[in-house]
């Protein structure tokens, strides 16, 4: 508690409370919005907060069951979402386990070892993961077209290509995880190592069981860059069963034909347990994006 | 501790039995080793073979060093970045130099071939000179396919089997029906429609050496060649006797009035693209204009979630404020939610007709803008949405980094009768903004590029009028390139290539100055 307090101090305080409390339901409410409407009927309803007349419809479409009004008149699902939300879970799964596989080994070697090149890469990678990947687009597709006509799984159109393609993305988790590894003392890996144990050995027995926590880290930000990963995957992919829902979700907003609520209903299911993950994790993220990547 | 220190040249150490990841035997490492180089090797030929020579050379490289790694002793610590290193070099680096390489010639949707793709095409073109015959397609139990041809009066034909690659120079033989043997069951004509990409490419030869060839989906004809190569690589038209030359300058071939025949070709083209950016007046006022945007566009962003993450940092920092862990995840929440979902929610609030933003401004003001359509309305709306999506990331920052403040310095200005403003603007911000700088640039960069946020929300629209490219008011360049790579019914892959490396070039000065700034130690 600080000594010198000016007088009003009281009156700011509410001040403060209020002004947080009112800024937090300027910011909460267009995703309260997006609940409520999942739960109204037809596309183009309007109405409070809290729906008179609170229906399943759209939920029951999201989740891929057809939906029967009370007239009898059927709805069928305009798209299959949990396909989209498989596809997306599924590729994001694979790619950051293979991010975390090949970025914890790199680490390992920057943190721990001299070798030829050592700066140059290290620095390399961070201006290169700055470029962006919509800008290389037309040589990415170009790139898989080729491949696909020798290695089937990797070609246009497939998971293989975009689980591929987000290994491009590792240098700011390799940054991060280098970091950890460098607050680690060294002391123990380099005792096996007099006792006969190889680099790798050291590096699997003794360091790895150590970093669990910033490997869980690295794993979740891995997962959620590539869930919300949007530009490679909507050029890749094209057959309507295969789409991310990143790239499928956007269908529902179409001018033309416009499923306002039935796109609640779906982003809910499908944001609420990213969201729920990223909070209940977000302490040890936090530490990872602010203290990885760049130190002042 | 000089003999502790493991440096990448220490002998390899005695192996301990009771430690795991036993060492495969020599012979079994050397198998793996050429297996894989073999795999790689038929990778880099078959692409060389088609005419790819930059994939295949760049395999090559990329193969060689990977062969090297996990064969020297010395770059025994090269083995353990390698794998990520490719990744970077093959889906990053090459891809941007493939990009640059592209600005550089007339890669687009109207000259996509290569230019013996393109001589290719133009010999296989047929003319219609003879009879048309009825067909049918026959799988024999083998999966074999036939083709049945009844020539009328001449008997019925049967195609050798389609096997294969479709061969201009090797069409294929004919033999009457009798000889054929057992053909098997004629497919519907559904099965027809699927598989005629791949028939329409066969050509057939009786024993008359009359050319026959897919003509509607229940016909063959008898064709000619349309052209026949002559000496100098021109193309002779046998039906009218015209002839066809490649001119390599637009990557066309011409006829004799200067007309150009489709498809062309890809040629080298120079700076041109560059120089058209630069003065061609329809692309360079858009260019200019969404330029001018794309910069503005970042710097409001990056000072809008400043100014919002700062002080409510600042806010959270009051040790008496109460229920602080509450506030802060309810404040994060926008950066918990997925993107490209909070992002398409908010397209959809602010939809001129049924969007509840403009439901509330009606029942309020009795005003309904129109979002979507008006420029600067556009405009604004993007940057409300993009500062809700990235006030949080700016608001750990600068709880982060508060927290390096030492408390004395306000006891200091709070003795002297300083405002709460007076703290920010005079202790917080000064101390704040040099580990700030760095992450400033970054995050410049980002939304400089922020790609998704106005794909999903406005597509660019509303458009700029009076273009040949697709260029809209709200583009950013990145999404005004992907336009006219990936919309416009050009294609035009070149122009969007050559807009790509300017940005690179801004893109690279920011990361360039970025790591000054930050003074990475490595």
């Amino acid at each position: 508690m600080a000594m010198v307090q000016p007088r009003s101090v009281r009156y700011r305080l509410w001040l403060t409370h209020a002004a947080l409390l009112g800024f937090i339901a300027l910011i909460v409410f267009p995703l309260l919005m997006v609940v409520s409407i999942s739960f109204r009927e037809g596309n183009f309803a309007t109405g409070s907060l809290f729906p008179e007349s609170p229906t399943l419809e759209h939920w029951s479409l999201a989740l891929g069951i057809p939906y029967v009004h009370d007239d009898g008149h059927v709805s069928n699902p305009p798209f299959p979402v949990l396909t989209w939300l498989w596809n997306s879970v599924k590729i994001a799964l694979v790619s950051s386990a293979l991010i975390l596989m090949l970025s914890t080994t790199s680490a390992y070697a920057f943190a721990r070892m001299r070798f030829a090149g050592k700066g140059p890469i290290l620095k390399g990678m961070l201006i290169f993961q700055m470029f962006p990947p919509v800008l290389s687009l037309v040589a990415i597709y170009a790139l898989f077209d080729q491949l696909g006509k020798h290695v089937g799984w990797l070609g246009v159109n497939t998971h293989g290509a975009v689980i591929v393609a987000s290994l491009g993305g590792m240098a700011l988790h390799i940054w991060t995880i280098k970091g950890y590894f460098e607050s680690i003392d060294a002391s123990l890996e380099e005792a096996a190592i007099v006792d006969g144990a190889t680099t790798w050995q050291a590096f699997f027995h003794i360091l790895l069981p150590m970093s669990v926590p910033i490997l869980a880290v690295v794993f979740i930000l891995a997962f959620i860059t590539s869930i919300t990963e949007y530009p490679i995957a909507s050029v890749l992919l094209m057959d309507v069963d295969k789409l991310t829902l990143s790239v499928g979700a956007q269908q529902y907003l179409y001018d033309q034909n416009y499923l306002w609520g039935d796109f609640a209903a779906a982003a809910v299911l499908s944001g609420l347990p990213i969201t729920l993950v990223f909070l209940y994790c977000q302490k040890w993220i936090v530490g990872g994006l602010t203290a990885g990547g760049v130190k002042g | 501790m000089p003999a502790a220190n493991p440096p990448a040249e220490l002998p390899t150490p005695v192996m301990s039995k009771t430690l795991s990841f036993p060492r495969m035997p020599t012979a079994l490492r050397w198998g793996i080793w050429s297996l894989c180089n073999a795999f790689a090797l038929y990778l880099v030929i078959a692409l060389y073979a088609q005419g790819q020579t930059a994939f295949a050379l760049f395999g090559l490289v990329v193969c060689a060093i990977a062969s090297f790694v996990f064969v020297s002793r010395r770059a025994y610590a090269h083995r353990y970045i390698f794998p990520s290193v490719a990744g970077m070099l093959i889906f990053v680096i090459f891809p941007l130099l493939y990009t640059v390489g592209i600005g550089f010639t007339n890669f687009s949707g109207t000259n996509l071939l290569s230019f013996e793709q393109a001589q290719r095409y133009h010999l296989r073109q047929t003319y219609l000179a003879g009879e048309r015959y009825g067909f049918s397609l026959h799988r024999d139990g083998d999966g074999q396919l036939r083709m049945r041809v009844d020539k009328g009066a001449q008997g019925v034909w049967v195609s050798a089997p389609l096997e294969g690659e479709p061969l201009e120079a090797e069409p294929l033989g004919m033999a009457p029906l009798a000889e054929a043997g057992d053909i098997g069951e004629a497919l519907p004509l559904r099965e027809v429609i699927k598989l005629r990409g791949g028939l329409e490419q066969w050509v057939m030869r009786s024993r008359q050496g009359e050319l026959l060839r897919l003509f509607g989906l229940r016909e063959v004809a008898a064709v000619q060649p349309l052209y026949r190569l002559q000496e100098d690589g021109s193309l002779l038209n046998s039906q009218t006797g015209e002839r066809l030359t490649a001119d390599h300058d637009i990557g066309y071939y011409v006829d004799g009035q200067g007309q150009r025949v489709s498809p062309g070709f890809t040629v080298y083209a120079g700076w041109s693209n560059f120089a058209r950016v630069l003065t061609d007046p329809q692309i360079r006022s858009p260019f200019l204009q969404i330029f001018v945007w794309t910069v503005c566009f970042a710097a409001l962003t990056v000072l809008f979630t400043l100014t919002v993450g700062l002080v409510l940092a600042s806010l959270l920092q009051w040790e008496m404020v109460r229920g602080k862990a509450f506030y802060r995840v309810m404040l994060i929440l926008p950066y918990a939610v997925p993107g490209f979902i909070s992002i398409l929610v908010f397209k959809g609030l602010f939809n001129q007709n049924f969007g509840e933003i403009n439901l509330m401004l009606d029942a309020l003001f009795g005003i309904r803008p129109d979002w979507f359509s008006n420029p600067t309305l556009a405009r604004s709306m993007i940057l409300v949405v993009n500062t809700w999506l990235g006030y949080p990331y700016m608001l750990l920052l600068c709880m982060g980094l508060l927290q390096a403040i030492p408390r004395d310095l306000y006891e200091a200005s709070a003795m002297d009768g300083a405002t709460p403003l007076d703290n920010l603007l005079k202790i917080t911000l000064p101390l704040l903004i040099k580990p700030l700088a760095p992450l400033l640039i970054a995050t410049f960069a980002f939304n400089f590029n922020n790609f998704v946020l106005i794909t999903l929300l406005t597509r660019g629209g509303p458009d700029i009028l009076g273009t040949t490219t697709p260029a809209g008011t709200t583009d950013l360049l990145v999404s005004y390139t992907y336009r006219i790579a990936f919309q416009d019914s050009g294609q035009n892959f070149a122009l969007a290539a050559a807009i790509a490396t300017l940005i690179f070039i801004v893109v690279g000065a920011m990361a360039w100055l970025n790591l000054k700034l930050s003074r990475v130690k490595v």
